[in-house]
This record gives C-alpha cells, structure tokens and sequence, in this order.
C-alpha cells in the first residue's frame, strides 16, 4: 500500500548537503500501525512529509497505493494528499481564524463535497472525538487536547485511507496523551493505516511494528504482538528484530 | 468554491484589520487621484460629436498679415473668418449643410413676469441644429428661408426656458430680444457638448448659448461677436458696413461633407476662390485654407493641454506608488499567514487553489479599495468644482463644468481598481503558492 525503495532525500545549502533520508526503503500494508521513533535529525518528520507527498524527494521510488508519485503533477499530488491522507501534527495546526466546524470542513471544501456529505462526515468525525458540542467553537476556546482531537477530526472527516501523525502527544500532558493514543488505536481499528513520529517509547509500544531511524536510515525494526486483529498483514523491508 | 474564498477573504481581513485598512486606503488614494484626473482629461480630450469626425469640417483660410503669422508656432489660420469670405463659401452646394454663425449678446424682456435678462444669443443658419444633432424638447429650428431675410423666430436653450416659462412648452408663445419681437419656435433639450467643439471662443467648456436667432438679423440688428473680432491691420471702421467690408474675421464656419469626393470638390472651390481674391490683392500668405475635421481641430487649439497630460502621466505614477506599497503590504500580510497556507496545503490545496484564494482575497481588497476609491474621488472633484465655481463666481462654463462624476469615471475606477490590485496581488499569489508547506507545519 505504501512502499518507499531506496529514497534519499538532501537538504543543500551553498556549503554542505545533508541527507535526511538516505536509501530509506520501507512498505507498510494497509491497516497497519507503524511507529517511526529516532533521535532528533534523524529523519523521522523528513520520512512524514515525503510519505504525505508534501516533499519532493531526490532520488528512489515511492509507490503510494500503486501510484508512482514521483512524475504526479502539484493538482495529481494535492488531490490524492487530500483524498488519502490526514495530517496530525505535534502543534495541532487548527487554523486559528476559524471555528471547530469550518477547521474540520477545509480538507472537504478541497474535494468539492456538497454541503450535506461535508455536514454529515463532520458531524459523524465530531461523534468520534467527542466534540459534537464544540463545532462552534474557536480553537483558543479548546484545551490543548481538545484542538488535537478537532485535528485528528479534521483528517479522518475525509475517510483517507492514511493517517501521519508527527508527536501527535507531543504538547500534551500525560492523561491527554493516552485519550489521543486511544483515539488513534480507535482509528486504526476501523482500519486506517496509521504513520505515527515519536521519540516516546512508550508510545512506539502501542504500535504493531517500530522503525527506528538514525541519521536517515533504518537502524532496526521491531514488530509488537497485534492488539487485535488487523485488516491487512504487516509487511516491511529490512531485518525484523 | 469562489464564494468560500471570498468568504475566507473576509475573515483575513478580521484577523489583520489594521494592514488591511492601510491597503484599502493605499489602492483607493491611488484610484481616486487617478480616477479624477483621468475624468477631467476624459472630458477635455473627448470628441462630443465623434460619429461624424469623417463629415463636419471647420473651415479656415488664412488671410492674416503677410510678415506676421497669427500663430507663428503652428502656423494656422486664425479660427474666424471675415464676413465676405464667409458669405461666398456659404453659397457654395457643395456641402450637404453649413453653418456660418458667431456669439452676441441680447436682452430678452416680455417673457414672464421676469425683469429684462442679458442671454448669450448665437447668430446662426438654419442647419446649426441639424448638423450638430441638436436635440430639442419642443418644436424644431428655423429652414434655411428664415435666414435670409431673416424671420423673426427664436430657439432657446432648455435651461433659458426654464428660468422664463418653469419648463413649460412655449413654442408659439412671443417675446422680445434687443426689443425686437420674436416668436419661439423650438426649446433645445439637454445638451452641453464637452468641449464646446463649435465656437471655442471664451473658453473650451463653455455651456451653450441661451438663445439661437437666424443669421440674416445678424446684418439687420449690426450684431457683433461678443468674443472675436480681429484685424491684422488698421481700418476704417466707421460704421457695421465697413465692418462688413473689412478683412476682420469674426465669423465661424462649417461645413458638412459626406465623402471624400465633396471633399476635393470644396477644397478647390476654396481654392479658386483664395487664387481670384489673391489676384484682386488679397490673402498676401502663402495659401493655408484649411477643412479641419473636429479631432484635428480640437488638438489644433490645443483644448488638451500638455499640462494635462503631465498631470494624468504623475496621477498614474502615483497609483503605481501605491501599488508599490500595497504589493509590499500583501507580501508580509500573505507571508506572514504563510503557515495557515502551509496547512491548506497539507489539507490538499493545490498551488493553483491557494493562488487563486490569495488572488480573489487581493480582489476583495481591490473591490473595496474601489468603492472606496469612488468615493473619495467624487469628494475630490466635488471639492475641486466648489473651488473653481467660487473662482470664477458668476462666470459660466469653464473647468468647473468638468467636475462631475459620471458613468465612464466608475467604470475606468472600477476597471483600474481590479487590474492594478491583481497585478499587484500575482507576485505574492504565486510566492506563497510556491512555498513548501513542510516548513511551516512544524514550526507552527
């Protein structure tokens, strides 16, 4: 579903190049919960973004759902962006000037949904976060769990069939971060892929498998017992520990 | 999508107001310095009559001092003719109509219950009204019989027909000029051709005259032009025959020619007659006998000055100044919501979809920096008609006639508004479309 072979991807400045991904090669089967865990400068966020096709990548071969996205054009990349991916990031990013609603509503006004399909899928992801009551409100009107769970909202309203969570509990406090984690557990139930960044090992735990980066590179994989079955089997490349 | 762009276009502006403000006023000065220099220098340099640019022709000859030109720089005859010249050319049938006529001055008393009023009264032919489209509200003009001799009939403008009878029709009715009695035939309707093209004596924007009489009482009543009356040389001007006689030009012509062909044709007539008057020793210059159509006679006397058009050139300098601004405020305004850009991105806008939604929130701004604009500019040449009508107190027609708003002005302020705005509002549209979004998503 998801397959990157030998990408590298470099950062060029007048003096030096450094490789954030260098030969990165990974597949991830639908359904699975992988965590990317590394050290700061790993490459961990570089991975995300080029994974979200929000980065172009130097060289190699990434395959997104069978697509080859490396000859998409900007319109092809921002269309499958917004139809099979959902973005969650460590600062929540909710923009700030609208309501909980209109957040929600700004992948799906992208994909040309009428107004009663947008209503009725962010009625129904405002169901799943527990926040029905909040459509209304402004995002500095939410605690700092409440906005990630407007975000998380905000990138399964579109049903995609991939989710990539950067420190998705990274400015959260402990109790915040296992409702969100048991959120995404939930999301991963229904069979979404998830992508999850993290430096927390605790958190790489609840995951099925866990890649660990260092220096643009997969350092080791660990594969963790299923907490329930999963639509699709794991698969990767590289040694499994 | 459109109405959801302007929609976001509208929470922008809540979230920067301040900026926002400063962009508006920086497009609607611009505009509205432009908008109403471009008014005065639209209504000055418009051709009133341009549908017939082809078929009316003033017509000079140059019968001034043979040392002396009277416009030594242009070298063009003097805008009037003599009297004599003027009654042969218009005996000629070569023209479909002509006009031969001059501005006096006259007291229209026994109309009303209103004291004597002094009206500016043109002396002219029949096909005055005709030639120039001259719209009447009631009866008609005279027919070329009543010129000559001349019948006692009167046109009057609407605005002299409103002040003597309150707008009433008073075709039929009587009354006198210069103690003459005349009858009223017709009552012009709304017309003020900008420039006054026809007679540019006494200013070029002057409105026109109050009452129109038959040409022929031009000779009867001695009526002289109340503007021009210029001699080149000393004469013996004793009494109006010897006005008649003399080689002072104070007489207008013109002259409608449908074709090239009755062009050529009055050409040489005019000709032939400049070579017999020259044998008989007149017309000492070199022959300058002119068919000037109304675009060229307006840029030979100069109606557009060249300070106008020093004037329009600075107006548009200064809107591009504050276009200059404004690309710089839309620059840090869009740059500084790069972030928001960055998360539509990731979201699944395109780089088109967040050009277009940065160019629509450009045309908002533009939109309202035109209404805005208009406003200011209908201020200014409000402001600007107040100043000219308190300089020129109790003179008629002149620049202040100018200062008016009107259709033409709202279409160029709306028109200008949008694509000076949008030109200014692409570069940053296609900055912030270029950004990567990656940067931004993380150090939001």
């Amino acid at each position: 579903m998801l397959k990157m072979q030998d990408v590298s991807k470099i950062y060029r400045t007048e003096l030096i190049e450094t490789y954030a991904l260098r030969r990165f090669s990974l597949e991830v089967a639908a359904g699975e919960f992988v965590a990317i865990t590394g050290p700061s400068g790993s490459g961990k966020t570089t991975f995300l973004n080029v994974a979200g096709l929000l980065e172009e990548f130097d060289s190699g071969s990434y395959w997104l759902e069978g697509h080859d996205v490396r000859g998409l054009s900007d319109d092809a990349r921002s269309r499958l962006r917004n139809e099979r991916i959902g973005f969650i990031f460590q600062s929540f990013n909710l923009i700030p000037d609208l309501d909980v609603y209109d957040n929600i509503e700004v992948p799906l006004r992208y994909r040309r949904l009428s107004g009663a399909d947008r209503r009725e899928r962010i009625g129904s992801a405002l169901e799943l976060v527990g926040l029905a009551s909040r459509a209304r409100h402004m995002p500095s009107q939410l605690s700092g769990g409440q906005q990630q769970r407007v975000a998380i909202a905000r990138a399964i309203a579109g049903d995609p069939a991939f989710l990539l969570a950067d420190e998705p509990t990274g400015n959260l406090d402990s109790l915040m971060s296992r409702q969100v984690m048991d959120l995404l557990e939930q999301i991963n139930d229904m069979g979404t892929t998830i992508l999850l960044v993290t430096h927390d090992p605790e958190l790489a735990r609840r995951a099925q498998r866990n890649v660990h980066l260092v220096d643009g590179q997969i350092s080791d994989f660990r594969a963790y017992e299923p907490r329930v079955a999963t639509p699709g089997a794991a698969g990767s490349a590289g040694v499994i520990a | 999508m459109f109405g959801y762009y302007v929609r976001l276009a509208l929470k922008s502006f809540g979230r920067n107001p301040g900026i926002s403000a400063l962009m508006v006023l920086a497009i609607a000065l611009g505009i509205a310095v432009c908008v109403m220099t471009l008014t005065v220098y639209h209504a000055m340099s418009g051709n009133p009559i341009w549908w017939k640019n082809d078929r009316l022709y003033a017509v000079t000859m140059d019968n001034w001092d043979p040392n002396h030109a009277l416009n030594p720089r242009n070298d063009l005859p003097p805008p009037e003719m003599t009297y004599k010249d003027t009654q042969f050319l218009y005996a000629s049938n070569i023209p479909v109509r002509k006009v031969v006529m001059y501005s006096t001055e006259g007291v229209i008393s026994g109309a009303g219950s209103g004291p004597p009023t002094q009206v500016a009264t043109r002396v002219t032919s029949a096909d005055f009204f005709a030639m120039f489209e001259v719209p009447f509200l009631y009866g008609n003009g005279w027919s070329r019989t009543a010129d000559q001799p001349a019948q006692p009939v009167v046109v009057l403008s609407r605005k002299e027909n409103d002040k003597l009878f309150g707008g009433a029709n008073s075709v039929g009715r009587t009354l006198r000029w210069n103690d003459h009695e005349f009858r009223i035939i017709g009552v012009l309707g709304d017309w003020f051709p900008r420039p006054r093209y026809y007679d540019l004596n006494g200013g070029n924007f002057q409105e026109p005259d109050d009452a129109y009489i038959p040409y022929g009482w031009g000779a009867e009543l001695e009526l002289q032009n109340k503007e021009e009356n210029d001699c080149w040389r000393p004469e013996k001007l004793d009494n109006f025959q010897d006005y008649l006689a003399s080689d002072c030009v104070w007489q207008q012509m013109w002259v409608e020619l449908p074709d090239a062909a009755s062009r050529e044709r009055f050409r040489s007539f005019m000709y032939g007659y400049w070579a017999d008057q020259r044998r008989a020793g007149r017309f000492p210059r070199p022959q300058n006998n002119r068919l000037s159509n109304v675009a060229q006679w307006l840029r030979d006397n100069e109606v557009v000055d060249n300070d106008n058009r020093v004037l329009v050139g600075l107006a548009f300098a200064f809107l591009a100044l504050c276009l200059i601004n404004t690309v710089g405020l839309l620059l840090a305004k869009f740059l500084n919501g790069a972030a928001v850009s960055g998360i539509r991105r990731a979201l699944g806008a395109s780089r088109r979809q967040i050009f277009a939604q940065v160019l629509i929130e450009v045309g908002v701004l533009a939109a309202t920096g035109a209404v805005l604009g208009l406003a200011l500019a209908a201020l200014g040449l409000a402001a600007v008609h107040h100043l000219y009508a308190a300089a020129h107190l109790g003179q008629r027609g002149g620049y202040q006639e100018l200062m008016h708003f009107d259709a033409v002005g709202v279409i160029w302020a709306v028109v200008l508004a949008l694509a000076a705005t949008l030109a200014a509002g692409f570069y940053p549209a296609w900055r912030i479309g270029r950004l990567s979004p990656a940067v931004y998503l993380k150090s939001q």
